[in-house]
């Protein structure tokens, strides 16, 4: 049961504010917003997403620099509460196709349509984009995507989220066409962070894969889909623990620790041919998040060699390497690289005669980044950066990098 | 809503004032009003959304509330929403507009399209105005009979806020038992949905004055509703199911087959994907499974896959609230996923709330075989660019160092900390060196070698400073220039601002001057001076404390000072673990990431909703066996709960012991023994079973008030004991001091005995049922204390015993006092034979 809902945007500014309760007085979004923004003096440490001021809980979430807040004075479900504002942040993109702060002060009455269905008195109602359709009756007014600077395939990561901005498809699920014909696509992305930490030898410390099936829908007449997976799959390790002996290793079986399934999914032959069937409702939805920490061979591989070249200057020498076949290219490689707060300039030194590799120190997060348009397997890539601080540099890790 | 009359804001620049565009929106709209030309729908549209963004912004546009109603004789469904939307806003600030829109409304709410009844009677409802209820009831009474589902679903919801608006015409007009009815019948499982929290927020207000409403919000968490609810749980929306769970946790079953059934069913829903079902559904596994000990640990093993997928698969802020679950679990079941700590290293673009928790995680699941790895991930922590994290993981390593037996790298991990040469870094390490150094005195020669060189120049933070000034009063001897550099740090006294830094100073000054006396001498008759000038209370009263008792006698200031120190084997922890059971039992709420109870964060009155288990704490304090329970004694009981804490607290003080004891009769655990009471009498009374709760003359029994929970006591005929012994704690440490030990012996217990014991909750109602009673029980695995008493059978002799209990070596220490000697022998048997069969049954 929540009190309030509202969207602040980045400056603090109420986009859209809704009281369902009136048990919370009005200046919540205020208070909230300078609790958010000075959490700690130094300003160095992110608010937590929920937080409690007299009595008051606030919950948030950021989707794409806006605040979804939610406030209550009753003791909640946490997840429930966090679920909720990330599923009506999807929820309003579904109908508005993208989600930003112009697009929603432009459809903020759509928006508080919405917000009166998901939500009566406090209680959640529904958050199906399906059902709200026949609800709705805005019609969104669609902003130009183009306009919108397009999040590169980093900018999930950098939001640690997995939630991607549905690749290509950032039109409204209810908006017709304006051709009036509607097509008939659905779009399954398959989308998998891996996270491998090398120790400083190239010797693979730990290695985990989190991955989800995302799937938007705009069929009509909702059809069932059936979706076949790798039929050497197999869920749940045998024995408990995580050293235990690893058999399958090599043979091919996909083992997955675990998973979840969206609530449309029906595993009545699950578990006889791995395959999903499923009504897929209207709008962006994870058809099955999956985790998996059995070992597999990196994509890539990178080595790292810090040189101290000097009092206040290093040179940082990044090598990475695609391990898989040369048949294959991956697109859009960034590796990124933070680097001590008091790095002041970089300068970069690439390949003699490379194309289509941008590098980039962003001086605001402290990070290095380099974007590698084509990678072509097998190929090994180097970048030479130098580095001027204005401290004595004291040693420094490399954290992973990232390749969509 | 948006933010109404705000007309006293200062109107900043960004923003327009306001008023002449309100005064021009006023012509247009009321140009319109009359209008029926082709079109006038669509500048209508136009109009109302900019006075909607106007009130969003804060602009006051209640001035053109006649216009609008005007303007919303229309069909157009658009334009009647954005109309609600406003009348809602404005209503509660001009009850005397808002009859105005009575009309239109009613009006409405007779439509043809469900879709605006619907909206009608929802706009209706949230008018808030208090003198326009009557208007409500008639509408709100045809919604709840109307044939489309929407309509019934807002008209549940409208209930509820007209119950709010005024209680007395929502219970008059008798909507409760019309939406009991409905819960239970109705096809569309999101009214059943409505209904339950509608009811659940009423009943629980209205409980506290009226026995009829306690009565029916039992009912609602009894057999035939929780089964009726449970069997439909896959046609609810995922946030339905949610409530659903809720008010299954509360729900007790009979016997451990249902229990079964239960979970059975439930099973699947820990594989969906939404998190909040997910813990919602944990919450009901671990409740139902407390008394199972066995069970209880394969839902941990159980339920460990599912939480770890959720929080890789979520957005940060949602694995932020699972990580605060697991956290929980970890403290309570630490082995279940020490196996897998490598989930919980950190990853370098995680916020740092995320990280903290994970930091936590680790600290929690070391043990002797992890150690290794998660010291040395955390030390690649401490070289991270994120201070605070740093500084964080540092911490843990000292937290991991001192709980654990093998100690050795670690304390070399610290030592290189020390050699880092970052200023917090060093800081941070002093600290644990120095909690390290009073834990593991053993270590002092190669932590004093390292500390010995740093220079205190580079050490600026108050606490770093203040453990580098204690380590050289320690070790003083030890430290070749220790007196110099605390003669150096006396020079400039005046430049330390820290309180806590002088009045560590002064007394390692002091120490030193004992340890070294030429060498020290100076500096002691400075620093005494300096301490005696110095304008902070503390400082001050301690330097002249110095002072008078080195003038009295040398050698009592040196005992006072110096006196032999036996190493810290516990330190204090922060939390009972009273508080944390407590937190517990409010699994999947605020309280779990606050790490504090409910009771402690939310008002009195937002309070009521959740917190059935309150009652049945509250149960053991009502004289009368009654089920009816007056919510104004939950407040007592949260006093009663205060109260025990601070209690314990002292005793813990009075009786130096690290250990925390709880008192059985505190609201948090006796809900624990309240549901395994109930399941007892549930069995034994199958009447009874299935209706509301109980637990009432258990409970008493608990506390000696009652009558006996099991009938038949199996007690030798030659000493029989009472089963309705009473006694309160006071008497009790009273009576220990007093009495002599009559007879102390080592009992050894039965291998099922110690498996059973994993808390001491499980002996607890074990040797209840043998009329011991316990007063007060602590410990953790492998050491366990409890203290019992009895009483003789129709005589008020009392037997009082001490039993330490070693699950490791299976042997408990007994000591047993007596007010009648000469049975104690009697009943020493007979507390071995009861002991002994502890966990056999």
């Amino acid at each position: 049961m929540i009190s309030q809902f509202f969207v602040l945007s980045q400056r603090g500014d109420n986009i859209v504010f809704r009281d369902y309760r009136g048990e919370v007085a009005k200046g919540s979004a205020e208070i909230f917003f300078r609790k958010v923004k000075f959490w700690k003096e130094d300003g160095q440490e992110e608010a937590p997403p929920v937080f409690n001021v007299d009595g008051v809980s606030y919950f948030h979430v950021k989707v794409v620099g806006l605040l979804f807040v939610a406030t209550t004075r009753v003791n909640v479900s946490p997840s429930l509460v966090l679920e909720l504002l990330q599923r009506i942040a999807r929820v309003i993109k579904d109908y508005l196709g993208v989600l930003s702060e112009d697009s929603l002060r432009k459809n903020f009455v759509l928006v508080y349509e919405l917000l009166d269905e998901v939500i009566d008195f406090g209680y959640m109602q529904t958050t199906s984009t399906e059902v709200l359709k026949s609800y709705i009756f805005n019609e969104p007014i669609v902003v130009d995507a183009a306009r919108l600077q397009p999040l590169g395939p980093a900018a999930i990561f950098m939001q640690g989220t997995k939630r991607m901005p549905g690749t290509a498809i950032t039109k409204s699920v209810v908006a017709n066409e304006p051709g009036g014909r509607k097509r008939e696509e659905i779009f399954v992305d398959i989308i998998e962070k891996i996270s491998v930490t090398f120790s400083s030898s190239g010797y693979i410390l730990t290695s985990e894969i989190d991955g989800t099936i995302q799937m938007k829908s705009y069929l009509t007449g909702n059809p069932e889909i059936r979706l076949a997976l790798n039929e050497d799959l197999s869920i749940g390790r045998g024995g408990e623990s995580a050293n235990d002996y690893r058999s399958s290793y090599g043979s091919g079986a996909v083992i997955l620790d675990d998973c979840n399934f969206h609530e449309s999914v029906r595993l009545d032959s699950f578990d006889m041919d791995r395959t999903l069937a499923l009504v897929p409702p209207d709008g962006e939805f994870p058809v099955m998040n999956y985790r998996m920490t059995q070992e597999f061979k990196p994509p890539f591989h990178i080595n790292c060699l810090i040189e101290e070249a000097g009092h206040l200057k290093a040179e940082v020498i990044l090598k990475v390497r695609a391990e898989f076949p040369s048949n294959i290219t991956a697109n859009t490689v960034v590796l990124e690289m933070p680097l001590p707060k008091y790095t002041t300039r970089a300068s970069f030194e690439l390949e003699p005669g490379v194309t289509g590799q941008r590098t980039d120190f962003k001086g605001a997060n402290k990070k290095l980044e380099w974007d590698l348009e084509k990678f072509v397997g097998g190929v090994e890539h180097t970048l030479r950066a130098k580095l001027t601080f204005s401290q004595e540099l004291h040693g420094e890790i490399l954290a992973d990098s990232k390749e969509i | 809503m948006a933010p109404p009359a705000q007309s006293q804001r200062s109107p900043s620049p960004s923003q327009p004032s306001g008023k002449s565009e309100v005064s021009d929106l006023k012509l247009q709209l009321r140009q319109l009003a009359g209008s029926r030309a082709p079109g006038v729908d669509d500048s209508k549209r136009e109009l109302f959304k900019k006075v909607i963004s106007y009130m969003t912004i804060g602009i006051d546009v209640s001035s053109l509330f006649g216009e609008m109603v005007m303007c919303s004789a229309t069909s157009d469904i658009v334009l009647k929403k954005m109309c609600y939307l406003y009348v809602g806003n404005y209503a509660k600030v001009n009850p005397d507009l808002a009859l105005l829109t009575i009309n239109f409304l009613q009006r409405d709410c007779r439509d043809e399209d469900p879709m605006i009844r619907g909206l009608a009677l929802r706009s209706l409802c949230s008018l808030r105005v208090a003198n326009l209820v009557e208007y409500l009831v008639g509408p709100l009474g045809s919604g709840l009979k109307d044939g489309n589902s929407y309509v019934r679903m807002v008209a549940v919801m409208g209930v509820l806020k007209l119950y709010h608006i005024s209680a007395s015409t929502c219970i008059d007009a008798d909507f409760p038992s019309i939406l009991k009815h409905l819960m239970l019948h109705d096809s569309d499982t999101q009214v059943v949905a409505n209904c339950l929290s509608a009811l659940q927020e009423i009943w629980s207000a209205e409980a506290s004055t009226s026995e009829e409403a306690s009565r029916e919000r039992e009912a609602l968490i009894s057999k035939p509703v929780i089964y009726y609810l449970l069997n439909r749980i896959k046609e609810f929306s995922e946030w339905a199911q949610c409530l659903v769970l809720e008010l299954v946790t509360k729900y007790v079953p009979s016997d451990s087959s249902e229990i079964f059934d239960i979970m059975n069913l439930l099973e699947d829903r820990l594989q969906h994907a939404n998190g909040a079902v997910v813990l919602a559904t944990i919450r009901v596994f671990l409740q139902l499974t407390l008394s199972m000990t066995d069970v209880h640990q394969q839902v941990y093993e159980r339920i460990k896959a599912p939480l770890l997928t959720l929080v890789s698969s979520g957005s940060p802020e949602q694995s932020y609230a699972v990580l605060s679950h697991l956290h929980l679990l970890v403290m309570r079941a630490p082995y279940v996923f020490s196996s897998d700590y490598k989930h919980f290293y950190c990853q370098y673009n995680e916020p740092s709330y995320v990280k903290r928790l994970k930091l936590e995680m680790l600290t929690a699941v070391a043990n002797e075989s992890n150690t290794y790895e998660i010291v040395t991930e955390l030390c690649e922590y401490a070289a991270n660019v994120d201070i605070p994290i740093a500084r964080e993981s540092i911490r843990a390593v000292g937290k991991i160092a001192l709980q654990q037996y093998d100690v050795n790298a670690i304390v070399d991990r610290l030592l290189q900390f020390l050699e880092m040469e970052k200023d917090y870094v060093t800081a941070e390490a002093l600290v644990l060196v120095k909690d390290l150094l009073r834990k593991y005195p053993q270590w002092s020669h190669d932590c004093i070698a390292v500390v010995g060189n740093i220079s205190s120049k580079n050490v600026q933070e108050p606490k770093a400073k203040a453990a580098l000034i204690w380590m050289l009063g320690e070790y003083s001897q030890d430290m070749q220039d220790a007196p110099y550099v605390l003669e150096s740090l006396v020079e400039n006294w005046d430049e330390e601002h820290s309180a806590e830094v002088r009045l560590h100073l002064l007394t390692a000054v002091m120490r030193c001057f004992f340890k070294r006396p030429p060498e020290t001498q100076s500096a002691l008759g400075a620093a005494l001076a300096a301490g005696i000038a110095d304008f902070h209370q503390d400082v001050h009263d301690r330097a002249l404390f110095y002072y008078r008792i080195l003038r009295y006698n040398v050698s009592v200031a040196e005992r006072v000072v110096n006196p032999p120190k036996q190493a810290v084997s516990v330190f204090a922890d922060t939390q009972s673990s009273e508080i944390k059971d407590r937190i517990f039992d409010e699994f999947n709420s605020l309280s779990v990431l606050y790490q504090k109870p409910s009771y402690m964060f939310t008002d009195k009155e937002h309070r009521v909703p959740l917190e059935f288990a309150d009652e049945l704490g509250n149960l053991s304090i009502g004289e009368a066996a009654n089920n009816v329970v007056p919510t104004q004694m939950v407040e007592e009981n949260d006093k009663d709960l205060l109260l025990t804490t601070s209690e314990k607290e002292e005793t813990k003080g009075s009786r130096n012991n690290g250990s925390a004891y709880t008192v059985p009769y505190d609201g948090s655990s006796t809900s624990v023994f309240a549901s395994q009471a109930q399941i007892e009498s549930a069995v034994s009374n199958p009447t009874l079973a299935g209706h509301s709760p109980q637990a009432s003359f258990a409970i008493d029994d608990l506390l000696g008030l009652g009558i006996p929970a099991t009938p038949a006591v199996p007690s030798p005929p030659q000493l029989k004991l009472n089963t309705k012994a009473a006694l309160d704690p006071s008497t009790f440490q009273q009576k220990w001091r007093q009495l002599p030990v009559a007879l102390s012996q080592e009992i050894s217990v039965n291998p099922q005995g110690v498996a059973a014991l994993t808390a001491p909750q499980a002996l607890l109602r074990h040797m209840q049922s043998h009329s011991i009673h316990c007063i007060a029980s602590g410990g953790q695995s492998p050491n366990f204390k409890f203290f019992f008493f009895a009483q003789k059978f129709e005589e008020s002799s009392n037997y009082l015993v001490e039993c330490v209990i070693n699950t490791s070596s299976a042997k408990a220490q007994v000591k047993i006092k007596a007010d009648d000697q000469n049975t104690s022998q009697d009943f020493s048997t007979l507390f071995e034979s009861a002991l002994s069969k502890f966990g056999t049954s």
